[in-house]
């Protein structure tokens, strides 16, 4: 009897399940098979690294929502293939493959350098591009081994140069300490520009690494204290920028913190409060006021309900060029598609966006910030 | 007056759960305007599924209440032994597998050959840490460490020498092994849990040194562009390359579960398995606990090399945020929740962690939720993991020989 | 000397740290002999039901200490639900079960909360207010030592000393003790063992909470993910210390973090786990039971 209960209560619930999901089948059949262009989606959607992911597919969604609405691209509807890769170079592979199975036009994506770079000779194989809106390695670009990869972003040697011009031409300082995140983002920045400040005839005094996520970062600041340097040079993301540079301003250090486009989001400012008071940051030129980029970030709170996060513009842009040279192009030919990449300029929430021959962007200037009352703004 | 009863607990676990969700689920703020999102649709959603499936909840206790186990068989276990009583139902079933994974390659698209070798090579690394795990009893939290010795291996001397990968398949796992009887010897003396934490360390401390020594491991940007195996000096594209390393990965596994099966019967097999039971009274009986647990570790550590080589000529790229410590997790469980000990079970067990999550890719951002909640659903439900080891009996039989007879 | 004293410092805090969190570890371990790994979510949960109550607290008008009483009063009554219905689905089953099943339970418990909070909060970063208010005799000393890292040495400290008395001389603690050594036994004697292991999970639970709280105050800054690295250290810390025992956790979570501390401060921040563990291997190759655990002879 007493089971008898529990499986009338159980045919229910699998009762329920089945009518929802009989509703969703029908949404779906109805979907036009032929006559759409496949837009892959792939980056961190869950684990450690999801903040850095869910922006940027939140920002393809809306993109393609938008252009779906005006009719879609020549005529046909995009679809968006949205692949978690959770950062990883094993998944992002099979992620790749399955992308390309799935007859996928382009590719925005992926977020990490390191599944970037996996993912990508897979790409190159069956011919299609990949533009990204974060992966800033170096090599990517300047090996010049992959002519269908892109991004929206700068590669991490423009940053670390632009830092090291800053602090020796216009704070006129010549003592550094580096401190990275030990990851593959912040730790290659953090090298060219150690390399930098060397040709420069600086003295680094500290090249160093910290424990992302770790409770506390007292004894790298009194590190930092003792080894005598003028300003802090930081690879890697806000998190850890923020909970240096508080601990560093709350036991009484002024000295300029100097760090990258990880850093130059407003999630930092909002986290770290009074103490982002002065940090500077390398970025591309603030665009945030334009018009495009207050429409883009004010669809993103009407449907999210919250502030975008990190590389949301980027992907932002990333997206709208992409199917911008789709269009151009005429088709999702991949001759056609990279050449409109490289040829046509777009006005993107990034300011007006072309590539070159390498894939990287032009249009997208670099400049350094500060915090002043709680927004960056451009140094003169 | 049942259905009453019944009904009242599941509205109180529905309105427990509707308290212990608020905050989290209902509760949305907005720390930079300062504003509040209230969401009592999620509320309600949440009490009406933990009604329901607190139904099925009290259904599977019930239903899993020991008291049925010891008289009757579950058809389970019915099936279990016609399998391995039966030999004509054993061979058909066994050569239907086998043609199934010789031409699995062949019917199904590239994607679904890779995750399969994937799949494929967690069955090789499930089952090198059954041995340390499963049949040793040696609790191994730090197993990625030897796989990323074995990707290390093949990605670095592949870089600077050019080495090839058949060539230096069965180097990293001889390194993997010499790093496994490293592990070894500190960790001698310790036992259960205290064994399990320095091996979490020995596994962090790899991937750290991975991590900072850059002039050896080109530290977190990772090695790219190695070199995927040849196939007698022809050049295979992506799919082809995708069906050879599916055949490679495949012969590993069988290879893989030939030696560990006849290990397992063998001298070192049966002290592992005493040693699991009973470290002192194993002592006693004359098992040389030392090498014992060394050849454990090496041997395990062998596999976990091997795979690792695999694994960096699949991904041609290799980074150190592949060896972090879920990996290890995700090991660990597939030996866990498969079965400890038994063959099949690690090959379910993979089969299941690693191709549920590609599966479930379909629900994208409640993947590793339904994930992790199938992980603790399958412990609650069969603790004893998919397939139980069937323990070995010997009978003795006054008229026939003395000598042991296994069943 | 003085940059001896300032890592000294910044060890005692990050230790401190570990410690709060090895407590409820320590606990858990000695009576069910199970590595919690959902206990660093559950000081996130912790965390963020705190920031929730707080800025709703603060909206309603409260500030300053009461503030802070009334969050950490909802963050530890949730945190113990949470812990409780926890062990109730995933452990409680399982307490007959092969001793590994319990702790792949457990992984999937934390990749399951991980996610939970993940979808139903968001991925990014929260910045958490500061809860605790900086003390006026503080401000002199304000560069060697500050009032967060004051209040999470003196909690931990606190907390230990009333874990010590609780388990040694309330009737609930002799019971916890005596379940720790024999179930059956206990049992058999009249103890509710569901009823102890409840009451463990909650204390726990509470302590994480408390941690959450603290911690989360003193760096400014939380998400879905943070109690995954502090619990792997808070469980090295109580492993170190000699899991099961209070005074133990306290001290693994010091050595700890004054390792990490000089580390940093002397060789280098790269290298820092590395440091840690190391050391954790060594202590344990001369004592294989941690620093202050009971060697158990076993029986034969």
């Amino acid at each position: 009897m007493k089971k008898l209960v529990y499986l009338l209560g159980i045919l229910l619930l699998v009762f329920m399940v089945s009518g929802c999901s009989k509703d969703k089948g029908e949404v779906e059949a109805k979907k036009p098979d032929a006559g759409i262009i496949k837009l892959g989606v792939a980056g961190a959607y869950s684990g450690d690294l999801a903040s850095y992911g869910l922006p940027s597919a939140n920002a393809a969604r809306l993109v393609v929502d938008q252009i779906n609405k005006k009719g879609g691209v020549n005529g046909k509807q995009v679809v968006i293939l949205q692949e978690d890769d959770v950062c990883k170079p094993e998944v992002a592979t099979n992620v790749a493959i399955k992308l390309v199975s799935a007859k996928t036009d382009a590719i925005m994506g992926h977020i990490c350098s390191g599944a970037t770079k996996a993912a990508i000779n897979i790409y190159k194989d069956a011919n299609i591009v990949v533009i990204s809106p974060s992966a800033t390695n170096v090599d990517l670009t300047k090996s010049g081994k992959y002519p269908n990869f892109f991004r929206t972003i700068s590669p991490d040697d423009a940053q670390a140069m632009m830092q090291v011009n800053f602090v020796m031409n216009k704070l006129k300082l010549n003592t550094v300490a580096i401190i990275h995140d030990k990851g593959d983002y912040g730790k290659g920045l953090a090298e060219f520009a150690r390399d930098g400040f060397k040709e420069a005839g600086a003295s680094v005094v500290l090249f160093e690494g910290v424990t992302p996520g770790a409770v506390d970062y007292s004894a790298v600041v009194q590190k930092i204290r003792h080894s005598g340097a003028q300003v802090v040079i930081f690879g890697g993301y806000h998190p850890e920028a923020s909970k240096i540079v508080s601990q560093m301003r709350k036991v009484g250090m002024d000295i300029p913190f100097i760090s990258d486009d990880g850093v130059r989001d407003n999630t930092f400012i909002k986290v770290a409060g009074k103490y982002a008071e002065g940090v500077y940051a390398t970025g591309p030129i603030d665009t945030t006021q334009s018009p495009e980029a207050q429409a883009a970030i004010k669809l993103h709170k009407e449907v999210y309900g919250e502030e975008p996060g990190a590389f949301y513009l980027n992907a932002y842009a990333a997206t709208e060029c992409l199917l911008n040279a789709i269009e151009k192009a005429g088709s999702t030919d991949y001759d056609a598609v990279t050449k409109a990449l490289r040829t046509e300029w777009v006005n993107t929430p990034l300011g007006k966006v072309s590539f070159d021959e390498r894939g990287d962007a032009k249009g997208i200037g670099f400049s350094i910030y500060q915090v002043v009352d709680g927004v960056y703004v451009p140094v003169k | 007056m049942l259905v009453r009863r019944e009904f009242r607990k599941s509205v109180a676990v529905s309105l427990w759960f509707m308290f212990l969700t608020f905050p989290i689920m209902v509760i949305r703020i907005n720390t930079m305007e300062n504003t509040i999102e209230w969401r009592w649709m999620n509320m309600a959603y949440i009490g009406a599924a933990t009604f329901f499936l607190s139904f099925l909840w009290r259904y599977g206790m019930e239903r899993n209440a020991p008291v049925k186990n010891d008289t009757t068989d579950s058809w389970q276990e019915r099936i279990g032994r016609t399998f391995r009583e039966t030999p004509r139902v054993y061979y058909t079933f066994l050569a239907g597998i086998a043609i199934v994974s010789v031409i699995f390659p062949l019917i199904f698209s590239a994607y679904q050959t890779s995750i399969m070798t994937t799949a494929l090579m967690y069955v090789s690394l499930g089952l090198g840490l059954n041995i340390v795990v499963g049949l040793a009893g040696l609790l191994d939290l730090g197993y990625v460490a030897f796989y990323a010795v074995g990707a290390y291996a093949y990605a670095l001397l592949n870089h600077h020498f050019g080495l090839g990968f058949w060539f230096v398949l069965p180097l990293s796992g001889l390194l993997a092994a010499c790093f496994g009887i490293l592990l070894g010897f500190p960790v001698l003396r310790l036992r259960g849990d205290y064994l399990a934490i320095v091996t979490l360390g020995f596994g962090e401390i790899i991937r750290l040194i991975l991590e900072n020594w850059n002039s050896f491991s080109y530290g977190p940007s990772g090695i790219s562009g190695i070199s995927r195996p040849g196939f007698f000096g022809m050049d295979l594209n992506i799919h082809q390359s995708m069906i050879y390393m599916y055949y490679i990965t495949l012969v590993l596994v069988i290879f893989t579960i030939f030696v560990v099966s006849r290990l397992r019967n063998s001298r070192i097999g049966r002290a592992w398995i005493a040693l699991r039971e009973d470290e002192i009274a194993c002592q006693a009986m004359g098992i040389d606990k030392t090498t014992t647990k060394l050849t454990a570790f090496a041997l395990g550590a062998t596999w976990a090399g091997m795979v690792g080589c695999i694994f960096a000529a699949k991904t041609t790229f290799i980074n150190p945020a592949s060896f972090t410590f879920m990996e290890s997790a995700i090991i660990l469980s597939i030996v866990v929740l498969g079965g400890m000990g038994s063959i099949v079970g690690v090959i379910l067990g993979a089969f299941i962690l690693i191709l549920l999550p590609e599966y479930l890719r379909a629900f994208s951002e409640f993947r590793m939720l339904i994930f992790g909640a199938s992980m603790v659903l399958v412990m609650v439900f069969r603790p004893q993991g998919l397939i139980s080891r069937v323990k070995q009996h010997y009978e003795f039989h006054a008229e026939e020989t003395p000598s042991g007879v296994p069943r | 000397m003085e940059y001896f004293f300032q890592l000294f410092l910044g060890g005692l805090t990050r230790g401190s740290i570990y410690a709060l969190i090895a407590l409820g570890y320590t606990m858990v371990y000695g009576i069910i002999q199970l590595i919690n790994f959902a206990h660093g979510e559950i000081y996130m949960i912790g965390a963020f039901t705190a920031l929730i109550a707080a800025s709703i607290l603060s909206l309603l008008g409260f500030s300053g200490i009461s503030l802070l009483v009334l969050a950490s009063l909802v963050a530890i009554v949730y945190s113990s639900a949470y812990g409780y219905t926890i062990e109730k689905i995933a452990y409680k089953p399982l307490r007959k079960a092969p001793r590994l099943a319990p702790l792949i339970s457990a992984i999937g418990m934390s990749i399951f909360l991980q996610n939970y909070v993940l979808i139903a909060q968001t991925s990014d970063f929260l910045s958490f207010p500061t809860l605790i208010p900086d003390f006026s005799f503080m401000e002199p000393y304000k560069n060697i030592m500050r009032s967060s890292e004051l209040v999470i040495v003196l909690t931990t400290a606190a907390v230990m000393v009333a874990l010590t008395l609780f388990i040694r001389y309330t009737s609930m603690g002799k019971a916890m003790r005596a379940t720790s050594q024999d179930q059956t036994m206990a049992k058999l004697l009249g103890v509710n063992v569901d009823r102890v292991v409840s009451v463990t999970f909650i204390i726990g639970s509470s302590l994480a909470a408390l941690g959450g709280i603290l911690i989360s105050s003193h760096i400014g800054q939380i998400n879905f993910y943070i109690g995954f690295i502090v619990g792997i250290k808070a469980f090295t810390a109580a492993v170190l210390g000699g899991i099961g025992s209070i005074p133990g956790a306290v001290l693994g979570g010091l050595i700890l973090g004054w390792t990490e501390s000089f580390a940093t401060g002397y060789v280098s921040s790269d290298y820092e786990d590395v440091f840690a563990f190391c050391l954790l291997v060594l202590i344990l190759i001369f004592r294989p039971a941690g620093i202050l655990g009971r060697s158990s002879s076993e029986k034969v």
